[in-house]
């Protein structure tokens, strides 16, 4: 986090992908700072690159031109090795389709991003419990993917997202995949942890019920920002 | 939790197909265990050699004979520290079936001349002092239930007495052991003396020299030597090491080592392709999964080693299971074989053999996918969940 409080600052960012020698222009002169503690939705139609502006965000992709800076650090000067352990330390993913892996119960799903890390077992599971008592599902630990419906599934997600106490939360459409009553539950549980616990989190969305729980948001259209929606 | 949950997990989601590659894994290394032991039932003997050992034959073939007063130009020969002859005799006992080697020789010679053959100092004296003594390998005299002071009549087609008779009797006064569980122990060796004086002909002329030579290292020139000192005589020499002359014996049932080679060859290679196979199937099922990995802080090199971990301990499991099988099935094979092949047995150096081959089959099958999860691009992976 910088002087004036700015944990992301995305500056005159480009993303250019190659499809034969078509050349695709998915974000534009890309500008953009967020402030720690703030909860910030990014929404847009399909295919404004609202997902690729996360993942330079989140350090999953390299910008083509451009910086990306999260918390002083810039990621497109990382290399691969410093930039996975830079998202294991600081970044939680959070996804639409939950992303869970289906061989292990809720609670090592949870556990699994503290295996980078050099706590012991036992301290290991209490942080698990913990994250997993945040999200309400302690009574499901020991539950597989398969035998949770799709509100617990996406609340684990979280629990694994912020189990290693992350600076920041990328949220990739996290009610897309629910019905209404479990797109709440999921939805009071960010805002508990944007207010609560001060995570700061940036959650992508394409629906305005969503976008509504967020302390501001930005539109993305056609590669670049607004303030207001695109007609 | 811990890593090794994880690749074990992997490994339990498809049950069956973990299952199945795990047995075909487990049948080519129970193939791989039966053929070694089959291999070291018919070339077993070869191990007999010894370094600083020559081996004087006829230059045109093995079955023409030398003269044995050759012995003592031999041992003038410089670099030459002793001599001894042997003959092949050919013969069986009872049946034709029941063929094993058997040679005269002149028992302190011979026995000073092959150190690794264990007899007991006490039938040593009794073999020296009874001219139709012989003594006998371990191996044979259990094959035969022979015992010492057992008389047995041995047939050969090629040496008939001077009565015409084609049966030899011998006593049986000691019974060797070898130092080495590889020492041949099959064969049966009789006095010179006796063979000499009673065969109906070629009468002082035996059929090989064994030479020991006084420096390991000088044998090449002490062979040329030997075979220099009977050029242009009736009977020409061709010396060589004992090594190699063994192996010209064992070639005469063909090339057992290249035979094992290409079988196992041809079905460890099949055996790769499915390990292989299944785990390339099961990086490409777990795209979007290893994504997540690799999004949550999972390193490449982290990718890499869980994936190889996995087909290692899917190699491991199957080859562990093979090899344990071997070990289980070549003794229980052992005992109903033993009048065919007496030395089966599954040799400690190809059981180690087996556990590194293993460990290769676990890399070289997860390697390639392994590498094809490094290569995974995050965002990609992720839109394949």
């Amino acid at each position: 986090m910088n002087a004036n409080g700015t944990l992301v600052r995305v500056d005159g960012v480009e993303k250019v992908f190659h499809r034969g020698s078509e050349e695709i222009h998915v974000l534009r002169d890309l500008r953009l700072e967020v402030p720690a503690g703030e909860f910030l939705a990014l929404m847009g139609p399909s295919g404004s690159g609202k997902s690729t502006l996360l993942n330079l965000i989140g350090g999953l992709d390299r910008p083509s031109r451009g910086t990306v800076t999260v918390g002083g650090e810039q990621t497109g000067a990382m290399s691969d090795r410093h930039l996975a352990a830079w998202r294991a330390r600081h970044i939680g993913f959070v996804f639409q389709l939950y992303n869970l892996l289906p061989v292990l119960t809720a609670e090592r799903n949870v556990e699994l991003p503290l295996l980078l890390t050099h706590l012991s077992r036992a301290e290991r599971r209490k942080h698990v419990e913990t994250a997993l008592a945040v999200v309400g599902l302690s009574h499901r630990a020991k539950h597989y993917p398969r035998t949770l419906s799709g509100g617990e599934q996406q609340r684990v997600g979280i629990a694994r997202a912020i189990v290693t106490d992350p600076t920041l939360l990328l949220c990739d459409e996290p009610t897309g995949d629910l019905d209404r009553k479990s797109g709440d539950e999921v939805l009071d549980l960010l805002q508990a942890l944007n207010r609560e616990h001060g995570k700061t989190v940036i959650m992508v969305t394409h629906d305005p019920h969503a976008s509504a729980r967020a302390s501001r948001t930005v539109y993305l259209n056609k590669g670049q920002l607004s303030d207001r929606p695109v007609d | 939790m811990s890593f090794e949950h994880l690749i074990w997990s992997n490994l339990k989601r498809k049950k069956l197909r973990t299952l199945l590659t795990v047995l075909s894994v487990t049948i080519a290394f129970v193939l791989f265990g039966l053929l070694s032991s089959i291999k070291q039932a018919l070339t077993g003997g070869v191990s007999l050699e010894g370094a600083n050992r020559l081996v004087v034959q006829h230059k045109v073939s093995i079955i023409q004979l030398l003269p044995v007063s050759y012995k003592e130009r031999m041992e003038r020969i410089p670099g030459v520290a002793a001599a001894t002859h042997q003959t092949w005799f050919g013969g069986y006992y009872q049946d034709r079936k029941y063929f094993f080697m058997q040679s005269p020789v002149v028992p302190e010679e011979f026995l000073g001349m092959h150190p690794e053959l264990i007899l007991p100092p006490e039938q040593k004296q009794v073999w020296l002092r009874t001219r139709t003594g012989a003594i006998v390998g371990r191996k044979t005299a259990e094959r035969f239930h022979w015992k010492l002071g057992d008389r047995v009549p041995i047939q050969t087609p090629i040496w008939a007495k001077g009565d015409g008779s084609a049966a030899w009797d011998f006593d049986i006064v000691g019974i060797f052991d070898g130092k080495e569980k590889t020492d041949d122990t099959m064969s049966l060796f009789f006095h010179y003396d006796y063979f000499d004086e009673a065969r109906g002909r070629g009468k002082g002329e035996v059929g090989w020299f064994t030479v020991r030579v006084k420096d390991p290292a000088q044998a090449a020139a002490v062979a040329k030597l030997v075979d220099g000192e009977f050029e242009n005589s009736p009977e020409e020499t061709k010396t060589e090491p004992e090594g190699a002359f063994l192996q010209a014996w064992v070639k005469q049932i063909g090339n057992i080592a290249l035979m094992t080679a290409a079988i196992l060859g041809a079905v460890f290679f099949t055996i790769l392709l499915v390990t292989g196979n299944t785990m390339s199937q099961a990086v490409r099922e777990r795209t979007g999964e290893l994504g997540v990995l690799k999004a949550i802080g999972f390193t490449n090199g982290r990718v890499l080693a869980l994936v190889l971990a996995e087909s290692c301990l899917l190699a491991a499991l199957g080859g562990g299971l093979g090899l344990g099988a071997a070990c289980i099935l070549v003794p229980a094979l052992a005992k109903p074989l033993s009048a065919m092949l007496p030395m089966f047995f599954f040799p400690v150096r190809d059981l180690v053999a087996g556990s590194g081959i293993c460990l290769g089959l676990g890399v070289a099958s997860g390697l390639f996918p392994a590498l094809q999860a490094t290569r995974l691009r995050v965002a990609d992976a992720l839109r394949r969940m």
